[in-house]
C-alpha cells in the first residue's frame, strides 16, 4: 500500500475523531449528571434519530467488512447472515421494543427484577449483559485491527496493536464524558457516513456491470473458482453434518440474539414512549435492510471484481474484501479515485467501529453500574454516584476488550459477533420473554434461565473448535476441543429456556399475581412508563 | 426540547429499584409528606398494586392485550417457522436450492430475499396494527390506570 492511502485514511479518520469529540463536549455542556441523562439521553430522541441510530448500533464493522467478506469468499453462505440478522429485528418489533420501553428504566435487568426478588435476578442479568457486551466488543477490536493491518501492510503489527488500544481510549472518552446523548448522536452521524459509503460503492459496483445483476452473479461465480456452487448453499456450511448443524445453530443465534443485546435494548429508553420505540425500529430495519441488500452486493461484487484468491491473500478471514473493492473501483491501486476511495471507506469502517465500541461500553458500563455495582455494592460502603461508577467502569470494560482484541485478531469478524449473538440468545432473550409474557415465572426460574444459558454456550465455545484443537484456533498447539460445534447457539439457547422453566417450576416460590399484572398492564399500555 | 416532556409521579415500581439511590435528576421530586402519614401510604402501596390486578381483569385491557396477541402471535410463529424452514432447507438440501430459475438467479437467492421481503411487509402490517387497532385504546386504559393508582394512593402522587 502506498503512503497516499494511509495519509488520506488518516486525515479523514481524524476530521471523523475531530467531529465526534466536538458533538461529545457540545452535548455534554449542560451536563447534569443524572442517571436519566447519562443512560438514555433524556429520553427526548425522535423515533427518526433513534432509528437512525439504532442502524449505526447494528451496522457494525462486522457487517460491513465481515458479510461482505464471507460473501467474497464463500458466496450464498456468506448471506445467510445478512438474512438472520435483519429477520431477527422482527423479534425485536413484535416481542420485545414496546414492552421493553414501557417496562424498564435502563438496563434488561430493570425489567426482569421488577417482578422478582430483586438482588439475585439483578446480579445475573447483568453478569451476562456484561458477557455479551464484552464478547460483542472484541469482535469491533478486531475488526479495528485487520483494517489496520491492511493500511500498514505487513509492517503494521505494533500499529494494529496500538490502533485497538487508540480505539479503546477514544471510546472510553466518548461514553464517560458524553453519555447516552453523545453516543446517540455520534450513532447517527456514522450511520450516515456508513449508508452513503455503502450507495456509494454499490452504485459503483451496479455501474461496472452495467446495472446486469446477473452478470455480475454470473462473473463472481466464474472468478471465485467455484462455478454455480458459489451462488447456492455449501460451500462454508456444506460437507459433513457437524458443519452443516453449524450453520443452522449459527442461523438461530442471528436470529434470536439480537433481541438479547445489551446496546439495542438500551436503545428503547432514549425515546419518550413505546410509540416512538416502535416507530424507530421501523426505521432501524428500513435503514438495516436496506444496508444488507447492498452489502450482498458488494460481496459478491469484491468476488467478481477483486477475486476469490486475491481477497483471501490479503486477509484470511475475508475481513478486508470491501475496502479492496473501493480500491479496484475507484480505478485501481495507482490511481487517484482508487486512493481517494479506499481511504474514504477505511474511515467508514473506522467510524463504524468506533461508534459501536462505544454504543456497547455505554450499555455495558450501565449494567455494570446500574446493576452489578447497585446490587453487590457493601450495605456500609459510602454510596457512590451510580453515574461515576458507570464511568469507572466504562474505563475497565475499555482494558478488557482491549485484551482480548489483541488476542483474537486472527478471527473473522462477523464469525465473532456470530459468537455474542449466540450468548445474548442464550442468557438474555429466555428470561426476557419468560418475564414478559410467563404469568407463572419466578425468581429462581429467572435466575436459572439466564445462567442456564450463559454458563453452556461460554463453555461450550471453549471447548469448540475455536479455542483450541484446529489450526485456525485461538490456541492451536493445546488441543481439549471436545464440542464440534463452533456456534453454540443450537444447544446453549434451548438450554437457556429449558433451565428457566426448570427453575421455575421447581421452586417454592409461587408466582406474585399482583407484580405479574402490573408487568402486563404496564408493558402493553404504558401505565407509570418512566 | 426540555424535560417537561416526561411525565414522573411517584410509584412503588421504582421503589423496589436497588438504584432508587443516588441521582435519579429530575425524577426525584420530593413527596411532600406528613409524617404521621406513613402506614396510610404502605396502605396505598398494597391498594395501587391492586389496581394492576382490576385494570388486568378489565374488559378494556383484555381487548388491548387480545389484539396485540392475535397479531403477534401468528406472525411470529410464521415468520419464524419461514426462517427456520430456510435455514433448514438450506443446509439439508442445497440440490434443490441450487436449482436455476432465471439466468444466474437460483432458488436459493430467491428464497434469501423472500426473507427480506418478507421481513419489510411483516413490519409494515405490524406498525399499521399498532396504529390503527390498538394505540388508541391502550393509551385509555394507560390514563385510566394511572388515574386509579393516584386515587388507591390517596391522591398524594407528585404529579
Amino acid at each position: 500500500m502506498t503512503g497516499n492511502h494511509q495519509t488520506l485514511a488518516l486525515l479523514l479518520f481524524s476530521a471523523f475523531v475531530a467531529v465526534t469529540l466536538g458533538i461529545t463536549t457540545w452535548v455534554s455542556r449542560e451536563r447534569r449528571g443524572s442517571a436519566e441523562e447519562f443512560y438514555a439521553g433524556g429520553r427526548l430522541f425522535t423515533p427518526m434519530e433513534n432509528g437512525f441510530a439504532i442502524a449505526g448500533d447494528y451496522m457494525s464493522a462486522a457487517s460491513f467488512l465481515g458479510i461482505s467478506g464471507l460473501i467474497a469468499l464463500f458466496g450464498y453462505d456468506g448471506l445467510l447472515y445478512s438474512v438472520g440478522f435483519l429477520v431477527a429485528w422482527l423479534v425485536v418489533l413484535f416481542l420485545v421494543a414496546e414492552l421493553v420501553r414501557n417496562c424498564g428504566r435502563f438496563t434488561l435487568a430493570d425489567v426482569v427484577a421488577a417482578r422478582m426478588t430483586e438482588r439475585p435476578v439483578r446480579i445475573a442479568a447483568g453478569t451476562s449483559s456484561v458477557t455479551v457486551s464484552v464478547l460483542y466488543l472484541v469482535a469491533q477490536m478486531v475488526g479495528a485491527g485487520s483494517l489496520v493491518a491492511l493500511l500498514l501492510g505487513k509492517t503494521g503489527e505494533a500499529a494494529q496493536a496500538w490502533t485497538v488500544i487508540g480505539v479503546g481510549a477514544l471510546m472510553v472518552i466518548y461514553v464517560s464524558w458524553g453519555g447516552m446523548r453523545a453516543t446517540t448522536w455520534i450513532q447517527i452521524v456514522k450511520a450516515v457516513l456508513l449508508l452513503g459509503g455503502t450507495v456509494t460503492l454499490t452504485v459503483l459496483v451496479l455501474v461496472r456491470f452495467h446495472g446486469d445483476v446477473d452478470r455480475l452473479l454470473l462473473t463472481a461465480a466464474e472468478r471465485s473458482g467455484h462455478g454455480a456452487a458459489f451462488l447456492a448453499p455449501g460451500l462454508k456450511y456444506g460437507g459433513d453434518w457437524t458443519a452443516r448443524c453449524d450453520f443452522m445453530s449459527l442461523g438461530l443465534a442471528l436470529v434470536l440474539g439480537t433481541a438479547g443485546l445489551p446496546h439495542i435494548l438500551s436503545r428503547f429508553y432514549t425515546v419518550p414512549t413505546a410509540r416512538a420505540a416502535r416507530r424507530s425500529v421501523v426505521w432501524s430495519i428500513g435503514l438495516i435492510g436496506g444496508f444488507y441488500l447492498m452489502t450482498i452486493v458488494l460481496g459478491f461484487g469484491a468476488a467478481a471484481i477483486v477475486g476469490s484468491d486475491a481477497v483471501r491473500r490479503s486477509n484470511a478471514a475475508g475481513n478486508t474484501a470491501v475496502p479492496l473493492l473501493a480500491l479496484d473501483l475507484g480505478g485501481g491501486a495507482d490511481s487517484t479515485g482508487g486512493t481517494v476511495l479506499f481511504a474514504i471507506v477505511a474511515a467508514v469502517a473506522f467510524a463504524t467501529i468506533l461508534a459501536v465500541v462505544a454504543g456497547i461500553t455505554l450499555a455495558s458500563s450501565a449494567s455494570v453500574a446500574h446493576d452489578l455495582y447497585a446490587s453487590l455494592r457493601r450495605k456500609h460502603a459510602a454510596a457512590r454516584s451510580e453515574v461515576a461508577v458507570a464511568r469507572i467502569a466504562a474505563v475497565g470494560i475499555g482494558a478488557i476488550a482491549i485484551g482480548l482484541g489483541l488476542l483474537a485478531r486472527d478471527l473473522n469478524v462477523a464469525f465473532l459477533v456470530g459468537l455474542a449473538f449466540a450468548v445474548a440468545a442464550s442468557a438474555n432473550l429466555p428470561v426476557l420473554l419468560y418475564s414478559l409474557f410467563w404469568r407463572g415465572f419466578t425468581t429462581r426460574g429467572a435466575v436459572w434461565a439466564v445462567y442456564g444459558g450463559l454458563v453452556p454456550a461460554l463453555v461450550l465455545v471453549l471447548l469448540s473448535p475455536v479455542v483450541s484443537g484446529s489450526p485456525q484456533s485461538l490456541f492451536p498447539d493445546v488441543d481439549f476441543q471436545f464440542f464440534p460445534l463452533q456456534n453454540p447457539g443450537l444447544v446453549s439457547i434451548p438450554l437457556g429456556f429449558l433451565a428457566g422453566w426448570l427453575g421455575t417450576v421447581t421452586s417454592t416460590e409461587v408466582a406474585d399475581e399482583a407484580k405479574h399484572a402490573e408487568t402486563e398492564v404496564r408493558s402493553l399500555t404504558g401505565a407509570g412508563a418512566a | 426540547m426540555g424535560a417537561s416532556g416526561d411525565v414522573r409521579y411517584e410509584d412503588p415500581w421504582y421503589d423496589a429499584l436497588a438504584s432508587g439511590w443516588g441521582e435519579s435528576g429530575s425524577l426525584s421530586t420530593p413527596v411532600v409528606e406528613v409524617p404521621t402519614a406513613r402506614r396510610e401510604r404502605e396502605d396505598g402501596a398494597v391498594a395501587a398494586a391492586q389496581v394492576y390486578l382490576e385494570v388486568q381483569r378489565s374488559a378494556a385491557f383484555q381487548e388491548v392485550r387480545g389484539r396485540y396477541r392475535r397479531f403477534v402471535v401468528p406472525a411470529t410463529v410464521g415468520f419464524f417457522l419461514w426462517y427456520v424452514g430456510y435455514v433448514v432447507t438450506a443446509t439439508t438440501a442445497p440440490d434443490f436450492m441450487a436449482r436455476p430459475v432465471a439466468g444466474a438467479v437460483n432458488v436459493a437467492l430467491l428464497a434469501g430475499l423472500g426473507q427480506f421481503l418478507s421481513t419489510f411487509l411483516l413490519t409494515w402490517a405490524y406498525a399499521r396494527h399498532a396504529r390503527l387497532r390498538r394505540d388508541r385504546a391502550a393509551l385509555e386504559v394507560r390514563w385510566d390506570t394511572q388515574e386509579l393508582t393516584r386515587e388507591a394512593r390517596g391522591g398524594g402522587g407528585a404529579w
